[in-house]
Formats: structure tokens, sequence, C-alpha cells
């Protein structure tokens, strides 16, 4: 079924919503060959044949009998979809109990989330698969989308408001979050993924606490750097090549002097590169807009230390 | 009813004054009508030029002319324009105004003063959303809270420009409403009206009950702006989805204040080209109040992903569910009105049925959109964005079409080539689909809108959806040259050229300043085309 689309369902709930759509497909279909059929043959069959009597057309002005018909059948299909389509939404309205809790908070143009045990992580939620899942979404300054169109679901994150949502994958794997309410330059550039795991891999990821697969034994500082910031999603507002984006261009960055608001120019030297990460409001870059998050408990100090060293090798 | 020549010594009717004062302090509907029927197209070309630009940028799946944030400019203007600086005002108060007072027998409408200030109103609404360039805005066209609050661009300007041309709307529609009530022809009975003014009743009513919410809220928004004075910025104690409440309330009924008038466009050719008389006349008039008062319960539709309560959902969703009925009625009845016909397909007629096919897939994925459980999936995606143009663009905007080609002769005296106008459709009907049919494949395969960057998943639908916009762009292009050359070189147009039987036929063409030298006596409805008792062509 899932097959319609270019993309499976990723849960029993998708899979529910996709049986819907495709409903609506169906009946959709159905009164779109109807009318169109209807329309072309009617179009072509009553064609002007004799234009000298052209008017002596029959003057029908109406049936009631068609129209109680043509008004009471759709009223009807009507009904159906919407109900078909409350009964499959309402079971998204309570979580299962006993679901895995992750809260995501959204902020331009990142998310961060945090887990129950203290763990923090950008862009990247690990999650058991097979399992219910719990979002607990909320966002820092405007309103965010949070949008997993493998499980068919969405929901808006909402300054000032907690709003909820639940998936249950049935396989471990990748799957893409967008964001969907318009909020600002990087609003494209605002992407996450969802990572489910099997339970030995979860298990495992649970234990290690300070850090993810994926990282190397003896992996070189600056690599480390870059991979910390792909994952942070420092180059949605940071070019390193090409036009500027909405921050300050970081090739090279390292020694440069920076002319800052309030007519200050300091040297980017590691400290002042440390302090940008974690304190990004103390010394803002004149003619750049003063958003960039703070850093300071979603990356270690071990962490900034390696985005240091990636930057100073931009040349 | 025989037709009148334009004798009175000018073949120029209402034209013949010339000089930009006679223009400019006019207080003929007809001379009103076609400034602002200018004035819209002028927006609607260049609302056209943001949509190529943003399809040119999305060409390829990364930034590549210009930065997101000028995309995010654009794609923010491209909707402002067209829907407030085209859409909403080009059939009303464009065509509407040159035809209202005439399709009723009426010498002007009730408030020619007030007409003319309504003109001018717009005006200096939309030299203030030009003046909001300065800072050009960067919000999407719906101005959500509490990013609009916080940008850096010129909401407030912006805001205040379509304030004002809000206000001259719900001028205009006080205007029609009392000349619909009150300048009806003698014998001219609610039952014997054409259908397009039914269609311009319903419409000026939404228009004067909803415009003044659009207006509060944006007075609101501005003094949250300017004044700091707090209702959306939860940091301050606010809440950021009453606007969209407040918002929607508004531009829920506006999409009928869009769509109905070319309803009614649509009502009129479909049986003067089948030679028919109009199928289910009441069950077309009353749908279109029908519409009109559903569609302020609705509003809700469009947030059912901003948290709000699951039963608030469901009630908004089994509502919106009613629109859907009445607007299905429509459609049976101008297909109904083709039976047994005889049908021609000159230009007008072309894009009549182009209205009702197009609109037939914009109608059918409203459900998709209308059903909780796929709404939460398709919600923000193409998927909306497709469906959307299939009803204002495939919808309106061919009724319009239709409408400019059918009154044509009627407005300028001349009429058109009919060989290039099928060419221009054709490329439209192609280009148009090629577009925005495309979308609802991205849409279902999850890609949200918005945005300027999108994953490479999706580059194959962008490329066609490309190529489809700058053919329909050519289409439009011819469309619209094809008028220019009428109106230089077009043959003279007789007074009634489609023999069809509502008043406005009934006069020269172009009309006199008094639109009729006598009142005329109605007799009967305007769809007496057939057998019994059809008059002599």
């Amino acid at each position: 079924m899932g097959k319609v689309f270019a993309f499976g369902a990723a849960s029993g709930h998708a899979a529910r919503v996709d049986a819907v759509f495709l409903m609506i497909l169906v009946i959709g279909g159905f009164f779109f060959f109807l009318t169109q059929g209807m329309l072309i043959y009617f179009a072509v069959k009553y064609r002007r044949r004799r234009p000298d009597r052209d008017n002596e057309t029959p003057q029908i002005t109406g049936n009631h009998l068609l129209e109680f018909f043509w008004i009471a059948i759709p009223s009807l299909v009507v009904l159906a979809i919407f109900y078909y389509g409350w009964r499959v939404y309402s079971d998204l309205n309570i979580s299962p109990v006993g679901a895995t809790e992750v809260y995501v908070n959204a902020r331009q143009w990142l998310y961060e989330v945090k887990y129950p045990d203290g763990r923090t992580a950008l862009n990247e939620i690990h999650v058991p698969a097979g399992k219910p899942v719990k979002f607990i979404l909320s966002s820092s300054d405007v309103i965010h989308g949070f949008y997993l169109p493998d499980f068919r679901v969405k929901m808006d994150m909402i300054p000032g408001r907690t709003t909820t949502l639940w998936v249950q994958p049935d396989k471990p794997g990748r799957y893409q979050i967008y964001c969907t309410v318009y909020c600002g330059d990087g609003h494209s550039t605002m992407l996450a993924q969802m990572i489910a795991m099997d339970a030995h891999g979860y298990a495992e990821w649970q234990e290690h606490r300070q850090e993810e697969a994926g990282e190397k034994e003896h992996e070189p500082l600056a690599e480390r750097g870059e991979r910390i910031m792909r994952k942070a999603g420092c180059f949605n507002c940071h070019a390193v090549e090409g036009p500027e984006k909405i921050g300050p261009d970081l090739k090279g960055v390292y020694g440069r002097k920076v002319a800052l608001e309030g007519g200050r120019t300091v040297v980017a030297d590691e400290e002042y590169l440390r302090e940008s990460i974690v304190d990004p409001g103390a010394k803002i870059v004149k003619g750049h807009p003063n958003v960039m998050p703070t850093f300071k408990t979603t990356l270690s100090p071990g962490d900034v230390d390696a985005v240091v060293a990636y930057l100073k090798t931009l040349k | 009813m025989e037709p009148v020549s334009g004798e009175s010594g000018s073949e120029r009717g209402y034209l013949a004054e010339r000089g930009w004062r006679s223009w400019a302090y006019t207080m003929d509907h007809k001379r009103i009508g076609l400034m602002y029927l200018l004035t819209t197209i002028a927006f609607f070309f260049i609302g056209g030029v943001f949509a190529l630009l943003l399809r040119l940028e999305l060409l390829s799946p990364q930034a590549k002319y210009f930065s997101n944030h000028t995309y995010n400019v654009f794609f923010t203007l491209h909707g402002a324009m067209m829907i407030f600086l085209f859409i909403i005002p080009a059939i009303p108060s464009g065509l509407g105004n040159f035809f209202i007072p005439m399709q009723l027998g009426a010498r002007d409408v009730a408030f020619p003063r007030l007409n003319l200030a309504s003109y001018w109103i717009f005006v200096a609404g939309f030299l203030v959303v030009i003046a909001s360039l300065v800072s050009p805005m960067d919000t999407g066209w719906t101005f959500y809270t509490p990013y609009s609050a916080k940008t850096g661009a010129a909401v407030a300007t912006l805001s205040f420009g379509i304030f004002l041309i809000g206000m001259s709307s719900i001028l205009t529609g006080l205007n029609f409403i009392v000349t619909i009530h009150k300048l009806r022809a003698p014998g001219m009975t609610w039952h014997r009206m054409p259908l397009f003014i039914w269609g311009m009743y319903a419409t000026s009513i939404i228009q004067v009950v909803a415009t003044p919410v659009v207006g509060v809220t944006f007075l609101l928004l501005a003094m949250e702006r300017l004044l700091g004075v707090v209702f959306f910025d939860p940091a301050k104690g606010g809440d950021p989805v009453l606007f969209q409440h407040f918002f929607w309330f508004y531009s829920h009924p506006v999409v009928y204040v869009m769509i109905l008038p070319a309803m009614g466009i649509v009502s009129e050719v479909i049986p003067v080209f089948s030679r028919k008389p109009i199928f289910g006349y009441k069950a077309i008039a009353y749908s279109s109040l029908a519409i009109a008062f559903i569609g302020f319960l609705v509003w809700g539709h469009h947030m059912f992903t901003s948290g709000m309560s699951p039963l608030a959902n469901a009630l908004f969703s089994f509502l919106t569910f009613f629109v859907a009925v009445p607007t299905a009625v429509k459609v049976f009845n101008w297909i109904a009105t083709l039976y047994k016909g005889s049908i021609t397909f000159e230009s007008p007629m072309l894009y009549a049925l182009t209205f009702i096919g197009l609109f037939i897939i914009g109608g059918l994925t409203g459900p998709f959109l209308g059903a909780l459980a796929t709404d939460v999936q398709l919600h923000d995606t193409y998927f909306v964005v497709a469906h959307f143009h299939y009803t204002m663009m495939g919808g309106t905007v061919m009724g319009f079409f239709a409408g400019l080609h059918y009154w044509f002769p009627k407005m300028t005296g001349r009429m058109l080539n009919e060989k290039v106008a099928r060419i221009a459709w054709a490329l439209v009907v192609v280009g148009f689909n090629v577009t925005f049919f495309t979308m609802f494949i991205a849409g279902v395969r999850g890609m949200p809108r918005r945005y300027a960057e999108y994953l490479p998943r999706f580059h194959a639908e962008n490329v066609i959806s490309t190529a489809g916009a700058f053919l329909l762009a050519i289409g439009i292009l011819v469309l619209f040259w094809n008028l220019w050359q009428g109106l230089r070189k077009g043959a003279r147009a007789p007074g009634n050229p489609w023999r069809a039987l509502s008043l406005e036929w009934q006069t020269a063409s172009p009309p006199d300043t008094e639109n009729f030298h006598e009142i005329p006596e109605v007799t009967d409805w305007p769809y007496g085309y057939g057998k019994p008792k059809g008059p002599a062509a």
C-alpha cells in the first residue's frame, strides 16, 4: 500500500493514513472521471452543427429529483470521508502509556534534543524502533514545524506552549525531519533526522553516555570539529565557501580582524572563537543579526576545542 | 429587446472624453472599472514575474541565483501581490464595477463618488505597499506571529497598505450591495437577476463582514511592533496562535471572495455559448449565499496542526466538508447546462470550460486537506500549494480570463482575434497543468512549502514545474498581446456579438456614458435560450 508513494509508510499509523488517502483518491477519482467525462462528452456531442437551428435547444431549466440526488450523494460521501479521517486522526491524540519521551526544542534554525537522562543533542534524535516514542515539543523564538513524512505526521512547535506528537517506528532506520512552518532565512535548511535503532543498538547507545556511534578512535581533532559542526547545523548559517549566509563567513576566520557592533575591533583568536560558540551574544559581528543560540550546554568543552581546531584549518 | 446603436456623434461611447482628468475625476462606473482592471492586471504581471523568479531559483536544490532571504522576500511579494492586489480586486472591482450596473439596467452604482474614492484609496494602498519595499517583507503573505512581530522587515508599512486596500474593498462591497438592492431595472426581480450578480452579492457581503477583521488584526500587529502593546508575543503573555485565528477568520471567507465572482462569470458564459437556459438557476444562486455563510465557520481547517484541541479540529473538519456540497452542486449544474445544447467554442467558452475542468481537480483535492488524518500529513507541503493554485489560478484566473474575453467587445467596442486567443489558451492549459499537477506529487512525497533550498530527492518535480511555469508565462503573454492587438486594430464589435440576453448586451459597444438611453423594462429572466420562448436572436 505504501508503494503508492515513493517511500513506504514507516509505522502502523502511517499505513492507516495512507488508507484514508487511498480512499479519498478512489472516491475523488470516480467523481473526477464522472464530471470530466461528462464535461468533455457533452462538449463534443452537443457542439453546434446547425448554426441556423441553435434556437431549438430544449429549454431545460432544472430537475428537482436530479438536484436532490446530487446534493444528497455528495453530502453522504463527504460525511464518510470526514468520519474516516477523524477516526484515524483520533489515534494520534492519546500517546501510549510507557512511551519513550524525548524533549525537542526548536529555535532559529535548529532542533535541540533533550533526553530524560540529561543527555542533549542537536538535529539528531535517537529512538528505539518498535516502541512508541513521544516528542514533547516547544520553541524558543518563533513557530516552527516538526514534520516526519515517513510517519505522515507533523506538529507545530509554538513558543510559550507545549505540543506533543508520538510515533512508533516499525523498523530501524534514519528518518527525515523537516521544519514546515516558515521561520525565516534558515527555514529550508532546518532539517533533522530521527534515528530509530534496534533494541541492541539502542541499549548500547544509551550506555555510551558521552558520544554516539560514528566517532572514531583516533580521529584528528580538526576532522572531529568539522563533523560536530555539520551535525550541529552550523553550516546552515555560516558559509565556508560560496556566498555569505546569515552569519559571518568562516573561511579564514582565525586571526582575522573582526569589526564588532559598537565600533570595536577584535582579533579572532582561540578565546574569541570559543566565546562566540558558547556565548554568541557577547560580541556581535557588525552587519549580522544577533540570532545565534548558545551551544554552552549542547557541546562539551572538548567538542568546542575540536570546533576551534577545525576553524583554524580554514584558510 | 432591440440593441440600441451608439449614435450620439461618437463611436467611442463612454470612452469619448480624453485627457487624464477625464479618468482621474470620473464617476462613471465603467471608467472606474477599467482603471481597476488595468491596475490589477499590472500587479498580476509583477506577481507573475516574482513567481518565475521563484521557479528559476528552484531549478537547483541549492541556492544558486539569489540568497534564501531574497527567495523568502520573493515568495512573500508573489503571494501578497497576487492576493491583495490582483485576485481579490480584479473581478469584483474591475469587471464587477463595469457590469453590475449594466446587468441590472442601471445608469451607475448607487454611490458613484464613493466608488471613485474606493479606487483612490486602493491606489494609496498599493503605493504604501510599494513603499514597504525599502525593507521588503519576508514573512509570507500570512504574516504569522511571532515571526512577523520580530523580523526587521517593514511589516507595519505593508500591513497598513493592505489595511487601506481592505478599506477600499469594504466600500466597494457596500456600494454593490446597495446598488443590487436599490437600482434594479423595473421588472428585475431577485430571481431575474443574472447569476454574476448573485455571485457578486454574496462576495460583497463577505467583503463587508470579514475585511474589518483583518484590518483590526493588522492594527493589533502594528501596535505590537510600534508601541510595544503585546497581543501575540508569548514572552510577554501574548498568544501567537491567536493571530492565526484572527487571520484565517478573515482569510478563509476571502477565498470565496476570490472564487464566487469567477463562478458568476462561468454561470453567464456557459448558457450563452450552449444556447441553453442555465440548469438549476436557484440552486446556483443560493449556493453562492450558502458558500458565503458556511465559509465563515471553517477557518480552523488552516490550523489543524497548531495545537488546537482535537474536538475543535473535528468540528472544523466536519464543517469544512459542507462547503464542498454547494460547490459540487454548481459544477453539476454547469455540466447539466451543456446537455443537449448547441455549443460553440469561442475563447470565453474555452476558458469557462477550463475553469470547470481545473476547478474539479482543485475541488476534489480539497477533501484530502479537509480530512484530519491526511491533512496532518499534507499540511504545509506542496500539496497545499498545488491545491490552492488549482482553485485560485485554475479557477478564479480562468474565470477572469473568460470574463475578459467575453466582455472585451463590450468594454472596448472591438473584437478579438480568435485564432491567437486559442493558441494562448492551449499554452495556458498545458503550462498550468505541467506546473501545478507536479506539485501534488512533490507534496505527497513530503516536500514542505516555502523552501528556498530542498533535498535532491525533489529535484525532478521542481525542474518539470519550472518548465511548465515558463510555458504558462508564454501563454499569458500571448493572451495579453492579443488583447492589446484587439484594442488597437480589432474589428468593430456589434452591440451583441454573442447574442446574449442579459442587459449589458442590449446597448452599444462600447456603451454610452449613461449606459441606457432609456432604462429597460425587464419581463423575463436572462437565460431564456432555446425552443419554447427563445427570442429570435
